[in-house]
């Protein structure tokens, strides 16, 4: 946590301070079986109105990790470290009561599962006021035509009618349309979507997808998308990090991860998806096994059990992130696709060729 | 010339009491022939009848109308015991690995349960047999075989379902969305399994599923359906370069594409809203309320399902053509 004041940001716009730093994050939980690393020294930022995707198998600690960033975990059993910067603030001691006037007005959260995050015996238009009302301090009549103009918004059909239905009279894409409506009703900064459209059809998820995506440049919101599918962040996203075992182990601008991919399990995940311009009735190039147990990870790089390339040094040496040729772009692997990057001028000169942390790399 | 049918399925219509004496047709006038070795895909969002349709053929739900042949017997004339013995020879794998599985019974006793169903075996044998399935499905029997379900991640009680459905040697598996609960890396393994077991056992399969880059990925045939109807059916290569129905174009453009360079800055086709209700569904064209090509004549008259060229059956007033 030394050279934090160097970080560069890789979306960078004009506008000054990243709306989120997250530097260092570490979440951890003491169970049963041991102390299990679920988020494990995760960095990263992002400005106002741009969209990070974070991309990972179960297991990884995605989810836990936007839980961890809007401060949402259990009380007992967690080890919580690092540094959470949100719009100015250092929110990484606040307790409950202060996260309140957060959550909901300034960071909206979108699940998985909109069955399961809307409460079944509350009506649709009282799900979406309750925030309305409790944030901006407005009465009932004028926070009904808040919530129906917020549903109009999201592209819900007869909003005045669906106010008064319960969540399992919607259908699941009109559902998660409600939580989408739920999640901006306060207008926050920052938008978390956690797999927002895995539970829907492929017709469905590209309407909510473009519906999140039209909504946050209408209102200029950050978005973390959390997906485990690389086809849904490749076009949404000004930036990527891949998630493996806890850690990040590639972060770059989207164009960048799909042009000059360094990290194997990044390309293992890329080429174990059906393609549509695939041939059919070939295999695929299936990453075997599973990612591995948090309690205890294996030594050295957390993916070399299930890669193809892996050497000795793999299985002993954890490899750093270490920044790749292309700007903004880090990756953590010690045999990358297309060979090491050779380090920038300045640092042979002063260091010696040996690839270092990534913030050294960014001095410059 | 043509090879064997182990399937034909002819006008089926499967109906549901919608209360008020009204009936939702979830499958209405479904045909369709599967040949010996084949992978058919099933296509369709949810609700457009797919799953019913795998169903009815399994006689898990009882058809109102139409035939399916299996092997030469029609199933919908068949009960009983009769039916069980038949149903032998096909079996069906479930979207969700975890809650197909009885959570109270070890791995061992779920993937022998067909087995002492039907053959009775001595304990030696029926152990082989078992083991050697959880060999072929990639599960380690020894560390495994006392664990019960909840033990298990989502993939590995997949490759538990397949186990037990090919336990008893079927010839034709239904797969009704085995891959769409799983992540893309354990997805890969999946369909990579059910590949090689197919031809290892000499399976003909109908897959079920929404995602038409998987169902690229497995089948040599695809028949897409809407409403309760097949709107259109070809075999893989003429379906994927020339889908003709606009509702298999909008289907193929919302597939989302990880390979950035591949997306093309001409604007994708969307469908908008959803599927409309099958207890009121449109008149004429099922898809023209929300097809932007549909004109009068859609409204009126409801398209037949014709040949446009070999093999490659369209139900659309105005065939998309290249």
């Amino acid at each position: 946590m030394s050279t934090t004041q160097t970080y560069m940001h890789v979306s960078q716009s004009s506008d000054s301070a990243p709306l989120l730093e997250v530097r260092d994050l570490k979440t951890h939980f003491e169970t049963g079986r041991g102390r299990v690393k679920a988020v494990d020294g995760v960095s990263f930022s992002l400005n106002k109105g741009r969209t990070i995707g974070i991309v990972g198998e179960s297991g990884s600690g995605k989810t836990v990790l936007s839980r961890s960033v809007m401060r949402m975990l259990p009380r007992h059993g967690v080890i919580n470290d690092g540094q959470l910067i949100f719009d100015g603030q250092d929110i990484s001691d606040y307790t409950d009561e202060q996260m309140r006037r957060i959550w909901g007005a300034q960071i909206g959260l979108v699940s998985q599962d909109p069955m399961t995050s809307l409460n079944p015996v509350v009506r649709i238009g009282r799900q979406i006021t309750e925030s309305v009302r409790l944030h901006l301090k407005i009465d009932k009549g004028q926070a009904n035509e808040m919530a129906i103009s917020i549903l109009k918004s999201v592209a819900m059909p007869e909003p005045e009618r669906r106010m008064r239905s319960y969540p399992h009279e919607l259908s699941g894409g009109l559902r998660q349309r409600v939580t989408i409506a739920m999640a901006l009703a306060c207008g926050p900064k920052l938008i978390i979507a956690d797999e927002p459209t895995t539970a829907l059809d492929v017709t469905v998820q590209a309407q909510i997808l473009d519906l999140l995506g039209s909504l946050q440049r209408e209102r200029n919101m950050a978005m973390i998308l959390i997906t485990h599918d690389l086809g849904v962040v490749s076009d949404r996203c000004d930036e990527i990090a891949v998630m493996y075992a806890g850690k990040i182990v590639e972060r770059a601008p989207t164009k960048y991860l799909f042009s000059n991919m360094k990290m194997r399990y990044t390309q293992a995940l890329f080429e174990s998806i059906p393609k549509l311009n695939a041939p059919s009735n070939v295999p695929l190039r299936a990453i075997e096994g599973r990612p591995p147990d948090l309690v205890n990870p294996p030594l050295g790089c957390s993916f070399a059990p299930r890669c193809a390339y892996a050497d000795e040094r793999c299985h002993t040496l954890e490899p750093p992130l270490m920044a790749a040729e292309t700007p903004g772009h880090v990756f953590a692997c010690w045999n990358p696709v297309g060979g090491m990057p050779p380090p920038p001028a300045h640092m042979v000169e002063r260091l010696g060729v040996k690839p270092v942390r990534e913030e050294k790399f960014f001095k410059s | 010339m043509s090879p064997e049918k182990i399937l034909k399925v002819e006008n089926l219509v499967v109906t549901f009491p919608a209360g008020a004496g009204k009936k939702v047709h979830a499958v209405s006038d479904v045909s369709f022939e599967l040949a010996k070795g084949e992978t058919l895909g099933l296509v369709g969002e949810s609700g457009c009848g797919k799953s019913t349709t795998g169903r009815a053929i399994m006689q898990l739900i009882r058809p109102a109308q139409g035939s399916v042949n299996f092997e030469g017997s029609d199933l919908t004339r068949v009960k009983g015991k009769e039916l069980r013995r038949i149903r032998q020879g096909m079996q069906i794998i479930f979207q969700d690995p975890i809650s197909s599985l009885n959570p109270r019974r070890r791995l061992k006793d779920i993937i022998a349960e067909p087995l002492d169903i039907w053959s009775k075996l001595e304990s030696e044998e029926r152990y082989d047999r078992v083991r050697e399935m959880c060999d072929q499905v990639g599960l380690d029997f020894e560390s495994v075989k006392d664990r019960r379900p909840h033990e298990f991640s989502g993939g590995q009680c997949q490759r538990i379902s397949i186990a037990r459905a090919l336990m008893l040697s079927p010839k034709l598996l239904i797969c009704d969305e085995p891959v769409s609960a799983l992540d893309v890396s354990v997805q890969a393994q999946i369909l990579n399994l059910l590949r090689v077991l197919k031809s290892k056992y000499d399976l003909s399969m109908i897959f079920i599923a929404h995602d038409l880059a998987v169902v690229k990925n497995i089948s040599t045939s695809v028949a897409v359906m809407y409403l309760g109807r097949i709107c259109e059916t070809a075999d893989s290569d003429t379906f994927y370069t020339n889908p003709a129905h606009p509702y298999t174009k909008a289907l193929l453009e919302s597939v989302p594409e990880p390979d950035p360079s591949l997306i093309g800055s001409e604007g994708k086709m969307r469908l908008s809203g959803e599927l409309p209700s099958v207890i009121d569904p449109p008149s004429g064209c099922k898809f023209r309320t929300r097809c932007p090509y549909s004109q009068d004549i859609c409204a009126i008259q409801e398209p037949e399902l014709v040949e446009i060229s070999a093999g490659h059956k369209v139900a659309c007033h105005f065939p998309i053509s290249r």
